[in-house]
């Protein structure tokens, strides 16, 4: 698997309530929920993020709340992978469970700039920057994750592996 | 093994866990609310649901915009109802009798030691207070348990928190757990059990276990527990703990969490002149009965400052009976606060108190992001009880001691 695209840069400890306010938790639908994705600290964000774009952030995104409206509005704006260095655990679940790639990584949140055209590759485990050639490697998911995966998300997983 | 690890082994039919291990393990309790669950019984039908596991061990309850705020909420409750009925869930707690989930669940006695608790709420882990394993998830995994009874989980490393002196007054759970955020930070227990002990915890209250437990979740914990006694589930004397800290409690001051994080607390003693246009009393970390006995302590015979409105939320029918036949109720009405019914309400922005561009509120629940309780441009402070309703009257961040 291999995504390219253009980055959103965001700090450390970014909440679900900056990704999602509470006050547009009335549904779940993700294209409803993409339109005020992250727009408390990035009013630009929602109106200009394109499909393909990817989320590089710091430490604990994903933070607070257990809204799986968070990681829904995410994937509802076309954002194809979230690197970020360390991801809070819940949102980490939801993104697993609902199919949005994430990916922990250290380093090119220190040395990527926002705007700058990222590669990654999944199956050679590399990131490269095209804009400042640097890369970087990427580890992959414990076997077990990876079977949730590779099986589509986890109501798929769950139906094939606990209920059969 | 930590208490944390033997629940989880016992729970997938293992005799040992280490932190790192995946585990697939039996649910106890499974809870969703009128936000989460919608979207869990969404994908409970899309992937062709039609039982779930237990209807007893499931929990509805529609606490976060209820009662109906608007349409939309109406709907999202509806659907709960709707389908409790046809599920034949019997913990589902239509308005009136319900409560703020993680206030009511404990008060009904659904949760028991060594419970292995999931609930679509980030605060289920308040039920470590009772000696449980108990964690927030998503909808999705809220679904899958409603077709399968399980949810997968990494064993947490546990991070062993010890404490001990006697708290000093106006101090409580609420400042035991701010003081600890403060100091470990909003990610210092990022993916961890927080296993709180100690001879103030030996000590301290149930409602105070439920405040720091309820709290976990703000340091990045996946659960908080507390050891419910000395026989039963417990940890050995050898666990092995990834950290261990101490703290003195005997000199903490009641904390204070400044915008915009539950880590940026000060002691009372160094909060400076901060007029405030609002004070909120309630929530799943601070709506319990103490919690209001402690407030009305304060406001006895006092006034609410004329420039501040002041909200108290039972959070369960019952803490508002209790509230009423003590005269809890009476007074803070006569102090010139409003009462309202249970619900999350204000603490996330829903409604009952949701803030306006520029006002600053001061409120006993657990978080304080930008733009949590309302406008991008509000300010919202965390406190105990006791600073929330001196603050009140004084029309700004008051040490209790003060009034």
């Amino acid at each position: 698997m291999q995504f390219k695209g253009k980055i959103w840069k965001f700090p450390d400890n970014i909440n679900t309530d900056e990704i999602i306010p509470a006050k547009y938790l009335v549904t779940s639908d993700q294209k409803e929920l993409s339109k005020h994705c992250l727009e408390i600290i990035h009013p630009e964000f929602p109106k200009r993020v394109k499909k393909g774009d990817i989320i590089v952030a710091g430490e604990n995104f994903g933070c607070g709340s257990s809204r799986e409206h968070a990681a829904l509005a995410i994937k509802g704006t076309g954002i194809s992978c979230i690197i970020a260095k360390s991801f809070a655990r819940i949102f980490f679940r939801n993104c697993i469970n609902i199919g949005l790639p994430i990916l922990e990584e250290k380093k090119l949140p220190e040395s990527c700039s926002q705007g700058d055209i990222i590669k990654i590759d999944l199956a050679k485990g590399v990131i490269k920057n095209l804009s400042n050639e640097k890369e970087s490697a990427i580890g992959g998911f414990p076997p077990f994750l990876q079977e949730i995966i590779s099986s589509g998300g986890l109501m798929k997983w769950v139906k094939k592996k606990v209920i059969r | 093994m930590t208490i944390t690890e033997k629940i989880l082994a016992a729970h997938s039919g293992k005799k040992e866990v280490v932190p790192g291990d995946f585990i697939l393990a039996d649910v106890d309790l499974a809870l969703g609310n009128d936000i989460t669950a919608p979207a869990a019984i969404r994908e409970f039908k899309k992937a062709g649901g039609k039982k779930v596991f237990d209807p007893e061990k499931i929990v509805l309850i529609p606490d976060h915009f209820s009662p109906a705020k608007d349409l939309e909420s109406a709907q999202l409750a509806k659907r709960l109802k709707l389908f409790a009925q046809q599920q034949k869930i019997p913990h589902f707690y239509e308005i009136g009798r319900m409560g703020i989930e993680h206030a009511l669940i404990p008060e009904k006695g659904l949760v028991l030691p060594g419970n292995l608790v999931v609930g679509a709420d980030s605060h289920t882990c308040t039920y470590g207070a009772v000696g449980a394993f108990a964690t927030g998830v998503g909808s999705t995994d809220l679904a899958a348990v409603f077709i399968s009874g399980k949810c997968w989980f990494k064993v947490p490393a546990t991070f062993k928190f010890i404490y001990y002196g006697k708290l000093p007054r106006w101090t409580g759970g609420k400042d035991i757990i701010l003081h600890t955020i403060g100091d470990i930070g909003v990610d210092g227990a990022h993916y961890k059990a927080m296993e709180f002990s100690g001879e103030t915890i030996k000590n301290l209250a149930m409602d105070d276990r439920f405040t720091l437990c309820n709290m976990a979740i703000e340091a990045g914990a996946k659960n908080g527990i507390i050891e419910p006694g000395e026989i039963t589930w417990k940890s050995d004397a050898d666990s092995n703990y990834s950290e261990v800290k101490e703290y003195d409690v005997s000199k903490i001051e009641p904390q204070v969490a400044f915008p915009s994080s539950p880590s940026n607390i000060r002691p009372i003693g160094e909060v400076g002149e901060i007029p405030i246009d609002q004070v909120v009393i309630g929530s799943c970390t601070n709506g319990r009965i103490s919690d209001l006995r402690i407030a009305a302590s304060i406001l006895k015979k006092k006034k609410i400052h004329p420039e501040v409105r002041t909200i108290i939320i039972p959070a369960t029918q019952r803490i508002y009976l209790d509230a009423l036949r003590e005269g809890l109720i009476d007074l803070f009405i006569k102090a010139g606060c409003i009462v309202s019914t249970p619900t999350c309400g204000p603490c996330l922005g829903g409604h009952m108190g949701v803030l306006s561009e520029g006002e600053v509120c001061l409120s006993t629940t657990n978080r304080n992001f930008i733009g949590r309780m309302g406008s991008p441009k509000s300010k919202v402070y965390l406190a105990n009880p006791a600073v929330a309703a001196a603050s009140a009257i004084k029309g700004r961040i008051a040490h209790p001691e003060r009034i």
